[in-house]
């Protein structure tokens, strides 16, 4: 838990798209500061996931504006907006299947190798002293999340829960100001739950700006500094976690149904 | 004036066999989602088999049925030996093992055959017929006849009849499909020998003008293809529209440029679609759902 | 020891063993020129197992860029004067040029669409040197003068037949492009490209430009592609637009499929089985399509790793 009163690293103002007359996302709006952990929740289908992509550069938006660091970059291409400090995990996971999990985790340091294709086809020096660097963090960022066993395993070959641990170790070797989560404890048991919990409040701590979606209510209650909940691509409602808990429309919209399953 | 009126019933003529083609495209794409490269190699067999036929001393018509037919089970063969087992392969795959069943279907007709030239009689002789200062021949008509027939034919067919919609349905969705109890994989083999068999048709029909041999089907396959892009991957018209309009791009070059590069016009067409507008001229604009 | 039996290491050692000690088992001077043309055919699909294996971008037409390293050599030192072996570096020049220019465009396409559009590319290239006849001699083929390496050699005591001097050259040239494919497999933007091709939306977002790294690996394939006519040109004097046909795309393709599309190793092995295989059969020739598409059909259906992965797959045993 932070209260850094910095300016914030990402600003949405009025985001909105529309997919065949429906409109998926309307006029969301929210910010979040670096070092702070956001949180956006609701049912199925709010929109969650379409937001994200909006603001990882995947989806055009119709409407409003992305700002990340002062910079408008809304609809910039997803390869600009790495460059820009922001990385992001799938909720489907988008694994290099038929890479390594090391070579998986390695791909993250992509844009720190600054790669020059001649350089890599002669087997320069300069080329080997950059993959070299790239595959000692990478082992360690595996370390961190517990994968460095499995490091010269096919990624193919392993749970989904594994791959989704691959995804954020990928995702934190760019070294970003922003990571934007997408759903990382689904497919994750308790155990496993609570060590990403360690690993998000760790990342946080060290001021990288946080957005996470996430259905286990009881994670995001505990390691939320912000709530935001979306319905029908609306905002319903925000704020810090027991206000969000006691709000009648959200508790209508999306925790009502969580409560009665306990 | 006349030349120009000339140009276009050229045009015309083949435009309606690489709509044909196209079409054999369009039915096989919507059913499953393949680009069968084999496609030419139907519109072949139909001029090859019809002319093997009538050399041995089939009458003209049985002849041509028989190589309709005889191709339409081919269709079938290709779908259950080379498509169905790779289902879910990669793109890359399926159009390796669909331009391997072309070239294998070239290669056994070169065996089977032979490697010359081929045609037989035209269907009401070769009398040209004269309008407006231009000639047509009676077979063009045949031709461009047999198109538009088998287009009004198989929108009855899509539209009006149950098997038709079944079809349509399996296309939009197949598990949706047979969950509602649709055979797909009778309707999968109902494509491909449809395709094969209006493929087919096509040679027949064009053999008497293009002539025949075994390896026309590439250059048909080519077209065609450019053709239904043209016309918007997937859609029916937009396959009879892209058609007609490469034959027509296609004699017009060869009428007022080159002869000689009149083949380039449809790749040139093909490479221009896909740059500026891929969907072509009646397809929808995908999106993708990460 | 096993730091150092990697892929890329016993790819090269495997290669150069092969090279420099397989003569010793040819009964006759004839298979000096088999081997070279394997060889030469193993550069090409080399540069299609970067583009395909590495990248998974598929070409139906890369042998257009075959065609204008074979003319570039028929052609420019007749006509500007140039020296046969600056004619190679001519023609793949002209080659990276010509995929810089066409890929930009093309490689915004993705599957069928991409297939279609690199096969409009060769057939184009193929029908230019088909009907220029003033410039090209047409269909029937022009002339390729000597490359006057040999030549050179001799003077300095090295003396070689035809035959053996084209066999060493092409694969030391092969050992090379190897060498360059092993190096980017691991490098980062080998690294980079085999990410593009597990997830394009993954690629992305961690900072790949997507469409710059296709288009290094068109344009370097294509001078696979074009070094690989060039030698074949100058190997046999003489040349026919059909080295820019599609059928000569399609086997190069097929080679690289047979051997496992991802390989180096696969990609020679590829090449050997499908350029020994008409020198076997001679009557390959009337057979060889039919071959051809069976085999495609075959390897793509039930083998869709390509043999030599099959094969060791069965070595190694199950996987981890």
């Amino acid at each position: 838990m932070t209260g850094n009163k910095a300016a914030p690293l990402l600003s949405i103002e009025g985001l909105g798209i529309v997919f065949g007359g429906l409109k998926a996302v309307n006029d969301v709006s929210f910010s979040v500061r670096p070092g702070e952990i956001v949180s956006v929740i609701g049912p199925n289908g709010a929109g969650k996931t379409t937001l994200f992509n909006m603001i990882s550069g995947l989806y055009l938006p119709s409407a409003g504006k992305v700002v990340l660091d002062g910079n408008d970059v809304t609809g910039i291409s997803p390869h600009l907006l790495a460059r820009r400090g922001l990385s992001r995990t799938f909720q489907n996971l988008q694994i290099f299947q038929s890479m390594t999990v090391l070579e998986n985790a390695v791909t993250g340091y992509h844009l720190q190798e600054k790669g020059s294709v001649l350089a890599d086809l002669f087997n320069l020096p300069s080329s080997r002293r950059r993959a070299r660097a790239s595959e000692e963090g990478a082992i360690k960022l595996l370390a961190r999340v517990g994968l460095d066993k499995v490091a010269e395993r096919e990624a193919g070959n392993l749970s989904y829960g594994s791959l989704k641990r691959l995804e954020i170790a990928r995702a934190l070797a760019m070294g970003p100001k922003l990571l934007l989560l997408d759903e990382p404890a689904a497919g994750c048991n308790a155990v496993e739950t609570e060590e990403i919990d360690h690993l998000i409040a760790e990342v946080a701590a060290s001021g990288v700006a946080i957005l996470l979606v996430e259905h286990d209510m009881k994670m995001v209650m505990r390691i939320s500094d912000h709530i935001v909940v979306l319905d029908h691509g609306e905002k319903i409602a925000e704020g810090d976690p027991a206000t969000v808990s006691r709000n009648p429309a959200v508790i209508a919209a999306y925790l009502g149904a969580e409560n009665a399953q306990g | 004036m006349p030349e120009l009126l000339q140009f276009l019933f050229s045009g015309v003529t083949v435009g309606a066999v690489y709509a044909l083609v196209a079409l054999g495209f369009t039915l096989i794409y919507n059913a499953s989602d393949v680009v069968n490269f084999a496609q030419g190699e139907f519109v072949m067999l139909g001029g090859m088999i019809t002319w093997a036929a009538y050399a041995a001393g089939v009458p003209l018509p049985l002849a041509a049925l028989l190589a309709i037919v005889g191709t339409a089970a081919f269709g079938v063969a290709i779908n259950k030996f080379a498509i169905e087992p790779a289902r879910g392969a990669p793109v890359v795959s399926l159009i390796i093992i669909t331009i391997g069943a072309s070239i294998f279907i070239q290669g056994g007709a070169q065996l089977i055959f032979d490697k010359q030239i081929h045609t037989f009689p035209a269907f009401s002789g070769d009398a040209p017929l004269r309008i407006g200062g231009a000639t047509i021949l009676p077979q063009s008509l045949w031709v461009i006849g047999g198109a538009v027939v088998v287009f009004i034919s198989l929108w009855l067919f899509f539209t009006r009849t149950l098997l038709g919609r079944a079809v349509l349905a399996t296309s939009n969705n197949r598990m949706a499909a047979q969950l509602v109890g649709i055979n797909t994989n009778f309707v999968m083999a109902l494509s491909f020998a449809l395709s094969a068999a209006i493929g087919a048709l096509a040679g027949v029909l064009a053999t008497p003008i293009t002539l025949t041999a075994y390896s026309v089907g590439i250059g048909f396959a080519l077209k065609g293809f450019a053709g239904a892009m043209l016309g918007g991957m997937g859609d029916p018209k937009g396959a009879l529209v892209g058609g007609f309009l490469i034959g027509l791009i296609e004699a017009l070059t060869a009428g007022y440029l080159s002869s000689q590069y009149k083949d380039a016009a449809a790749f040139i067409v093909i490479l221009l679609v896909l740059f500026f507008m891929p969907q072509g001229l009646f397809g929808a604009k995908k999106t993708d759902r990460v | 020891m096993t730091r150092f039996l990697t892929t890329k290491n016993v790819t090269l050692l495997v290669l150069i063993l092969l090279v420099a000690l397989s003569p010793l088992l040819f009964p006759s001077g004839f298979y000096y020129r088999v081997g070279a043309l394997i060889f030469v055919n193993a550069i090409a699909v080399t540069g299609i197992v970067i583009l395909t294996g590495y990248a998974g971008q598929i070409s139906l037409g890369h042998a257009g860029f075959a065609g204008i390293g074979a003319y570039a050599c028929a052609l420019a030192p007749v006509h500007f004067g140039l020296h046969p072996a600056l004619a190679i570096f001519l023609g793949a020049g002209i080659s990276a040029v010509l995929a810089y220019l066409v890929g930009r465009p093309i490689l915004r396409l993705q599957g069928y669409y991409l297939g279609v559009a690199t096969l409009g590319f060769g057939i184009l290239v193929s029908m230019v040197l088909n009907n220029e006849r003033d410039l090209t001699r047409g269909p029937d083929g022009i002339e390729v003068p000597e490359l006057g390496l040999r030549a050179v050699l001799k003077s300095i005591g090295v003396d070689l037949t035809n035959g053996e001097f084209w066999y060493f050259f092409c694969g030391i040239c092969l050992v090379f492009g190897a060498w360059l494919a092993l190096n980017l497999f691991n490098s980062p933007s080998g690294r980079a490209l085999r990410a593009l091709h597990g997830s394009e939306v993954a690629a992305r977002t961690v900072g790949v430009d997507v469409a710059a790294m296709k288009l290094k690996a068109f344009v370097i394939s294509a001078v696979y592609a074009s070094v690989s006519g060039s030698l074949l040109a100058l190997q046999n004097k003489f040349i026919t637009p059909d080295v820019a046909g599609f059928m000569h795309s399609i086997e190069m393709v097929t080679m690289a499929v047979l051997g496992g599309v991802g390989s180096v190793l696969g990609a020679i092995f590829g090449a050997a089985i499908l350029t020994l295989l008409p020198q076997v059969l001679t009557v390959f020739a009337e057979y060889e399509q039919l071959v051809l598409g069976l085999v495609m059909m075959l390897v793509m259906i039930f083998l869709r790793e390509g043999l030599l992965p099959s094969i060791l797959r069965k070595f190694k045993g199950r996987g981890e």
